[in-house]
């Protein structure tokens, strides 16, 4: 799966002023038996957006015009936080979402973000307070990672900074495997060439017949 | 004289590769320990990239989250039938070790890791699972990834990462007998909430800590994650090395006088900088209880519930609002009596054979309460086979609870071991989020012991009205 870069977005935020949505919610333990990453989007907040007959839960966020074609998401506190499913990610990605604003995130879910092309973005409670009902009003949203700044119609823009070399990655589409072996295949070596030295038990398959 | 540096700064150290822009270092990973579920999806990128696994031998793979627990043999789940047969064509394709489903050596990640002495002092870990904190109980730097950083680990040995901040979480004064591990992590992250250790790297310290086994260490460890931090750690010392000593893949002979050598100056040095500082007294600490959907909302056995009706802030009233509501509960009640359907005793928190005895000691003689159904789903194969060994099994099947095989089970709910709809459960696993353990499915997390004694009085109790 190529990743995409992340330049800018433009349009509606889905607002989801909950703390603590654990990547339970936003993916079901059980349809982690599925073992591709293309298609979770179906299966995102599965809980909260369908009742047991499959019918859509009509109140929920979304469900609802013009959220459901949202790109942004603004959460509440921790949000993502619990399992490591990669899953979460991937399902939001496929449901359209580029994007997640929150006062604080699960770390493992911030590192998926990241590896996904996911935005995540920390403000604090107050700053996500008044984004949360800018979003559910419908204003607009525009975030641009090249300016890094958040726009939202009525309001005065918001900056953030990211690491610069993240930043690069995500604006180019980056893979950090390729980025690794391109850029420090001598250092990796150089390094184990140390370790098997000062630490040779870490080295099974030297020892092993 | 280098300046006094933390357990979790020297694990760091000695693993930078090299030193990146904004407090980020490409960090070497020593082990990645694999299941069926997270890897996949890694094993697709690595064939998409065309990239081979650098060292194979530094990877142990194991089914364990899908896995039935009822019967081994042909696994009845289509999905999880295709899932398990997945996970071996990929270790069989890249060459990776693998403990398979009916040998003995399968169970839990973090059981088997450390039972076969694949978890190491001085190492880091990682896994595709974020209860990977449970190594840290070795002084590992041991942490949870995604399945595409898994599959950095198996092409490169490294992943970047971000330094983070030492907390020192000390616990003073002596714990009652019938309260452990579980509760004291329970506790904490009731005190300090589900986000109170992000962005640091926790290690526990203190007394009580020393005296403890490496089993209550893991369950300390492995409930970090629940406070919001990827690491958890304590300082390996003589129980650290007596456990690790002669287990299948631990060092021997002169490796392992040698890795004894280095892991011995492995501990915290006196002087380090925290950048916070925790105190926990365990003399005040009672068996607890969680209530609520996130494990901070947690609450001594003797408490009363929250009202909502009595909290000011309106976050925190629509919070304990919404989760009162989940759970069927009704603010200002009693915790204890609370009725319960289920019992589940197991998982990477609470499997081991430690945690079994503790159950078995308040089963012994006594009858699960009617129409409760009780489990007890062993930690690992071998933690199966040594409870059979001292009659554990015997003890809980004439209570009334089911003895099942090696898995994860009832604490994510992937295979047929779900709550439906209403059922409550006392639940010796990690999570109490909604739907947990299975869809509309209520959860209170608690010890062992405690779970025991709920399955015998069909509610949530005391443990220390049923001391064996």
């Amino acid at each position: 799966m190529k990743l995409q870069p992340f330049i800018r977005i433009a349009g509606h935020a889905a607002a989801l002023a909950e703390d603590n949505i654990d990547t339970d919610i936003i993916f079901p333990a059980r349809f982690l038996l599925l073992t591709t990453r293309e298609g979770l989007g179906a299966h995102a907040f599965h809980d909260r957006r369908y009742l047991a007959d499959g019918s859509e839960i009509a109140d929920f966020v979304l469900n609802r015009e013009p959220f459901r074609e949202a790109q942004v998401l603004v959460a509440g506190a921790n949000f993502g936080s619990g399992s490591s499913r990669e899953q979460a990610v991937w399902a939001l990605l496929d449901f359209g979402i580029r994007a997640v604003i929150a006062p604080g995130f699960g770390e493992i879910f911030h590192a998926n973000c990241m590896r996904n092309g996911v935005l995540p973005l920390t403000f604090d409670a107050e700053v996500c307070a008044g984004l949360s009902a800018a979003a559910e009003a419908g204003k607009a949203f525009a975030i641009n990672l090249e300016a890094q700044h958040v726009t939202v119609e009525g309001m005065a823009p918001l900056g953030f900074t990211l690491p610069p070399e993240r930043r690069e990655a995500m604006l180019n589409g980056w893979d950090e495997t390729d980025q690794i072996v391109g850029s420090f295949g001598e250092q990796i070596a150089a390094f184990e060439t140390v370790q098997r030295r000062s630490q040779s038990w870490l080295y099974p398959e030297d020892t092993k017949q | 004289m280098t300046a006094p540096r933390t357990l979790y700064d020297k694990l760091w150290d000695s693993h930078v590769v090299a030193d990146l822009a904004g407090g980020e270092a490409l960090l070497y990973i020593d082990r990645h320990i694999l299941h069926e579920v997270s890897s996949p999806q890694s094993f697709v990128a690595l064939r998409e990239a065309g990239r081979q696994v650098r060292r194979p031998e530094a990877h142990l793979a194991v089914a364990d989250h899908a896995v039935p627990t009822r019967a081994r043999g042909e696994i009845a789940d289509p999905l999880a039938r295709a899932q398990v047969a997945e996970l071996e064509a990929n270790v069989a394709e890249f060459g990776l070790p693998y403990a398979a489903l009916d040998g003995a050596d399968q169970g839990i990640v973090h059981v088997i890791g450390p039972e076969r002495g694949f978890t190491l002092p001085g190492t880091t870990i990682v896994c595709g699972d974020s209860h990977t904190t449970t190594h840290g109980a070795f002084g590992a730097l041991a942490f949870g990834i995604g399945a595409s950083e898994q599959a950095t680990v198996m092409a490169t040995q490294c992943l970047r990462q971000a330094r983070a901040k030492t907390m020192n979480v000390e616990l003073t004064g002596a714990l009652h007998p019938l309260v452990g591990a579980k509760d004291i992590a329970l506790a904490l992250i009731a005190q300090i909430g589900g986000n109170g250790a992000a962005g640091y790297a926790v290690e526990y310290t203190g007394p009580a800590v020393a005296a403890m086994s490496m089993a209550a260490r893991m369950t300390l460890c492995n409930m970090t994650i629940e406070a919001g931090s990827r690491i958890g750690l304590v300082a390996p010392d003589e129980t650290t090395f007596a456990y690790v000593k002669g287990r299948p893949m631990a060092p021997k002979g002169a490796h392992w006088d040698a890795a004894l050598g280095y892991w011995r100056g492995l501990a915290s040095d006196s002087g380090a900088h925290w950048d916070k500082v925790v105190t926990l007294d365990l003399t005040a600490i009672e068996p607890q209880a969680s209530w609520g959907t996130s494990p901070g909302q947690t609450l001594p056995i003797s408490a009363r519930l929250p009202d909502p009706a009595n909290i000011i802030d309106p976050v925190e009233r629509r919070e304990t609002e919404k989760a009162l509501a989940y759970m069927g509960l009704i603010g200002g009640a009693p915790l204890a009596g609370t009725v319960i359907t289920h019992a589940f005793i197991g998982s990477c928190t609470n499997g081991r054979i430690e945690d079994l005895r503790a159950a078995a000691e308040i089963a012994r003689g006594r009858k699960v309460s009617h129409g409760i159904k009780a489990i007890v789903v062993p930690g690992s194969a071998a933690t199966r086979a040594q409870a059979e060994a001292e009659g554990l099994d015997r003890v809980f099947c004439a209570a009334g609870f089911e003895w099942r095989f090696a898995g994860c089970s009832m604490c994510v709910a992937m295979n047929d071991d779900r709550l439906t709809p209403g059922d409550r459960c006392a639940s010796t696993s990690n999570r109490n989020f909604e739907g947990r353990q299975g869809p509309g499915g209520r959860t209170h997390l608690m010890s062992p012991a405690m779970a025991a004694a709920a399955a015998i009085a069909g509610c949530l109790a005391d443990v220390r009205d049923y001391a064996p």
